[in-house]
């Protein structure tokens, strides 16, 4: 069970993807795992083959747990498990104990639950777990109103996903305020040149294609971070580790309540046109369901903005591991003064929260500056 | 294309960026933005869904005027009273 979020104790396997004896590759996806932030799609690391299950749909296992064998491509079968603490594997005939007392067995291991479209899309919303439901349909397949019954059972023990996430926000947040000594920086940034060249740039490209400012201003915190990279990795075990990755993690707001912040990876090697596509494709499953574990647990820098919200700048709290957290307010036009002059110009604050056990303010003033001067030349971003 | 189909292409478009939102509530002078919830991100898929199913091109200058169902639809009116007749998919701007 794979840790996706510094908040995260542990996640209930919903789903295998694959079975025993299929061959995968690194990046496939084996199967969905429901956490406090949805069901999330577990992405596999390693090329080979599947050669056992430890884990059934429905059970809610520790982080860590090791929840299948994958044999290496040409490596003889039945390798003992590499986790230092593995659960006992469950023999075939001996189901573990299901968390619910469904009147039907739960399925084999590696095999599909059965359930329409329309089920699997109810049960992710309602957090019901499809290896819980019993089956009304034709050979035992689980429709909508199978679904329904089993939410309404266990409706009254089930948190909200609402609350789940309100808990999880809470957990990482109060961490991260009881051993992260923060300290904030502050600096207006003239968009002018950013917007003038971006308008430029919008009347070329097709609709469909348009650039938003926030693909800007993450491309300029990643190239600002080549050049403080103190801002950009994570604190673990009383050592920070610097990140030659830059994975920017972007606070989503959730329809419902809450946020996630998951990854776009690489943004500073991207170009403008794929960081789009990529931050619009993110944003739409992090609302929709859908997010790999990937995205989840690779952030090496969260980049929020409330802009969209009338907010003048944001004091962000880190999220641990992390060490540093960029924040935007909104764009609007101000007075600016510069050679003597003033005049209104759009202009965006731009706030640093960083760890002190990392990083200095001189380094954090220097990123801001950096992120100045990189957004006063969009043409080369 | 009339007001009224206008109007529906619209409030399909909405309903699939803002799925949990009683269209029929809106009301049509209000600012979509804050009615139903949505950033900048959700907006330029709306745009986007204008261009796939009307092949109307919204340029940016023009987004304060579509920003309520009232004003929207009326833009898209005119838009398409003014544009040749389409031979086809949508064209570009």
């Amino acid at each position: 069970m794979p840790l996706l979020g510094a908040d995260m104790e542990a996640g209930t396997l919903v789903e295998w993807k694959v079975k025993a004896g299929d061959a995968v590759k690194r990046g496939d996806i084996v199967a969905v795992v429901e956490t406090d932030k949805g069901a999330i799609d577990i992405e596999i690391w390693e090329d080979g083959i599947i050669e056992e299950m430890r884990v059934q749909p429905g059970t809610k296992v520790p982080v860590g747990t090791v929840l299948a064998l994958v044999r290496a491509r040409g490596e003889a079968a039945a390798r003992p498990a590499a986790s230092a603490a593995p659960p006992p594997p469950a023999p075939a005939a001996t189901p573990p104990a299901a968390p619910t007392t469904a009147a039907a067995p739960p399925p084999a291991p590696g095999a599909r639950v059965r359930a329409s479209p329309a089920a699997r899309a109810l049960a992710r919303e309602r957090g019901v777990d499809l290896a819980s439901v019993v089956g009304t349909g034709p050979g035992g397949a689980i429709g909508r109103e199978d679904v329904e019954s089993a939410a309404r059972k266990a409706a009254p023990a089930a948190p909200s996903r609402a609350a789940g996430i309100r808990q999880a926000i809470a957990a990482a947040m109060a961490r991260s305020k009881r051993e992260i000594p923060h300290y904030y920086l502050c600096a207006d940034i003239d968009l002018s040149r950013a917007l003038a060249w971006l308008g430029r740039e919008n009347q070329r490209r097709p609709v469909t294609e348009r650039l938003l400012p926030i693909v800007l201003l993450l491309k300029a915190v990643a190239r600002a971070v080549r050049e403080v990279p103190e801002v950009n990795g994570t604190f673990v075990d009383g050592a920070f580790r610097q990140s030659e990755a830059i994975h920017l993690g972007l606070a989503i707001s959730l329809r419902k309540g809450g946020l996630v912040a998951p990854a776009v990876h690489d943004v500073d090697r991207k170009p403008l046109g794929e960081l789009a596509r990529a931050v619009d494709d993110l944003v739409a499953r992090a609302r929709s369901g859908g997010l790999r574990s990937s995205e989840l647990s690779d952030a090496t820098l969260t980049v929020t903005s409330l802009g969209d919200l009338g907010v003048g700048a944001v004091y962000g709290v880190i999220y641990p591991p992390q060490v540093a957290l960029v924040g935007f307010g909104k764009v609007g036009e101000r007075p600016w003064a510069e050679a003597g002059r003033v005049e209104a110009r759009p202009v965006v604050t731009a706030t640093l929260s960083g760890d002190h056990r990392v990083s200095d303010g001189i380094r954090g003033a220097q990123f801001l500056s950096a992120l100045g001067r990189m957004l006063g030349a969009p043409e080369e971003l | 294309m009339n007001r009224e189909e206008i109007a529906g292409v619209v409030r399909v478009i909405l309903g699939g960026i803002a799925p949990e939102v009683d269209l029929g509530e809106v009301r049509p002078d209000a600012d979509l933005r804050d009615e139903l919830d949505i950033d900048s991100m959700d907006f330029l898929r709306f745009v986007v869904g204008l261009h796939e199913r009307l092949g109307v091109d919204v340029p940016e200058a023009d987004y304060p005027l579509i920003r309520t169902l009232d004003g929207c639809v009326a833009y898209l009116a005119e838009k398409s009273a003014a544009a040749p007749p389409r031979a086809g998919a949508a064209g570009g701007g």
